[in-house]
């Protein structure tokens, strides 16, 4: 079966889309699919860090478009997992070095390689994105529960439209669901009440997304992480199995979770 | 030259100028082409130019020679639309787009219709999401949501069956009769006419209301009852 391509973008930019990117490859990979992470933040590349495979960089993808080198050779394979590669961005070029069509060719190789090509986008709405985007059969949209960042997803999910790409799928990131129980915090139905598209998951704010990117180790790899597992949740919704959503509430103490499941709250 | 002219169309788009060509043979196209180009220096001067040369098989060559013309001339080729595949190549090769974005209708869209009257509505059945523009010379109604950052300019009334939490301008032209009505009434901003004010005071519960400009000159939004 020819892969699935899957860009994941966000418009605002720090919400977590390269974060997101490294744990589902990692979650799909260890599910033994075979998935190859391409870069698409020419000139700010960060994706290569996140994995932990910064050192091992030789080509990169405008090497790759510009003919200095085979793709294979591009294609760095991750420590751990045998069938995760990535193809890292140049970091001393910019995004004018690529265009969509050579992205599209780029996606069109991989496709009979592998069983997923992760595209992660820049932020914005600019040249970078519109090469992201370009080759993606399924988009996801990225956001943070807060307004700016959902403002920022609006005007994506509009752009998405117009290019038809569908609207693409939403994934929630750092829901931190204590703030949203005072209130302090978009709850997700605030945020999907706005954008109305696909919800693909919650990731819940965690401490050790932050520490795995500094390791080079995505939570997703952490069985406990619960982070790590709402991405492994995700990765098999995009496999098309049908999972239910974490209840993020849980975090609370023993006996308001036994009230909880006695249905008293 | 007349009738070289007619072998050419050129149409203006949002990010460039598309040069349409038949099938006529590629030479006499690119002569047509490049005296159409000197007749008209300062029309061209700095454009960026994307072809649509139908079933041409071109080569290498013929583009390379063509971006080359241009460029002496101060124009870009930024795309080279065709439907042969070998050409299509050639211009992938020489790092042109082959594909140019379809004009988008969401964003910015401007309804050009001739002698629109009081009578004439646009209907749009769709939520206007964040970045997109409608400027129409009647009524608007939208049956939808109209996300902040979307934005409405109405030469007349505008009418949302949803939530309106973007920009509308109600009577563009300077008709203070026009009135804006939303189910849930809380815009970013809104107009009629030459009055302007900052965001209604928020909604505690949505309820149907309808803004208008009243007796004192300001605008003002209420309840909207029926009858």
């Amino acid at each position: 079966m020819p892969a699935q391509v899957v860009t994941v973008t966000s418009g605002k930019g720090g919400v977590g889309k390269t974060t997101a990117v490294a744990n589902l490859a990692v979650a799909l990979a260890s599910n033994g699919s075979k998935v190859v992470c391409i870069d698409g933040d020419i000139g700010l590349r960060n994706l290569d860090v996140i994995l932990g495979l910064e050192n091992r960089i030789v080509y990169d993808i405008v090497d790759v478009i510009e003919g200095r080198c085979r793709l294979k050779q591009a294609m760095i394979k991750d420590k751990k997992l045998p069938n995760l590669y990535l193809i890292p961005a140049a970091q001393t070029r910019d995004k004018n070095a690529v265009s969509a069509s050579d992205m599209n060719r780029l996606a069109k190789d991989l496709r009979s390689e592998c069983d997923f090509v992760l595209i992660d986008s820049p932020a914005g709405i600019e040249r970078g994105f519109k090469n992201a985007i370009a080759p993606a059969d399924r988009v996801l949209v990225v956001t943070n529960p807060e307004i700016s960042a959902v403002r920022d997803a609006d005007r994506v999910i509009g752009i998405l439209e117009a290019e038809d790409k569908g609207p693409g799928a939403l994934i929630i990131n750092r829901l931190n669901p204590a703030m949203v129980k005072r209130q302090e915090m978009l709850s997700a139905d605030d945020v999907l009440d706005l954008l109305a598209v696909e919800l693909i998951g919650i990731v819940p704010e965690d401490e050790g997304v932050l520490i795995g990117s500094n390791r080079g180790a995505p939570v997703a790899m952490d069985p406990k992480s619960r982070a790590g597992q709402a991405f492994r949740n995700i990765a098999r919704r995009l496999k098309g199995e049908d999972v239910p959503f974490l209840d993020l509430e849980s975090s609370g103490s023993l006996w308001e979770r036994i009230q909880r499941l006695a249905g008293r709250r | 030259m007349n009738e070289m002219n007619s072998l050419l169309q050129i149409k203006g788009l949002r990010d460039g100028l598309l040069v349409s060509l038949d099938d006529a043979p590629w030479d006499v196209q690119l002569a047509a082409l490049m005296s159409r180009v000197d007749a008209q220096p300062s029309f061209f001067q700095g454009a960026r130019l994307a072809l649509d040369v139908a079933s041409q098989v071109l080569k290498v060559d013929d583009l390379v020679s063509l971006r080359d013309q241009l460029s002496e001339r101060g124009i870009s080729l930024w795309a080279v639309i065709s439907e042969s595949p070998t050409t299509e190549h050639t211009s992938q090769l020489l790092g042109l787009a082959t594909r140019i974005s379809k004009p988008r209708p969401e964003e910015s869209r401007k309804f050009a219709v001739e002698d629109l009257g009081e009578e004439t509505a646009l209907f749009l059945d769709r939520t206007l999401r964040s970045g997109t523009r409608i400027e129409f010379g009647g009524h608007v109604v939208v049956l939808g949501d109209v996300n902040p950052g979307a934005e409405i300019v109405a030469e007349c009334n505008v009418i949302i069956w949803g939530r309106l939490r973007g920009m509308v301008h109600a009577g563009s032209k300077g008709n203070r009769k026009s009135v804006i009505c939303a189910l849930d009434f809380s815009p970013m901003q809104l107009r009629i006419a030459d009055v302007a004010s900052a965001a209604m005071n928020p909604q505690t519960q949505s309820r149907p209301q309808i803004a208008r400009i009243n007796e004192f000159g300001t605008l003002q939004a209420e309840n909207w009852s029926p009858g």
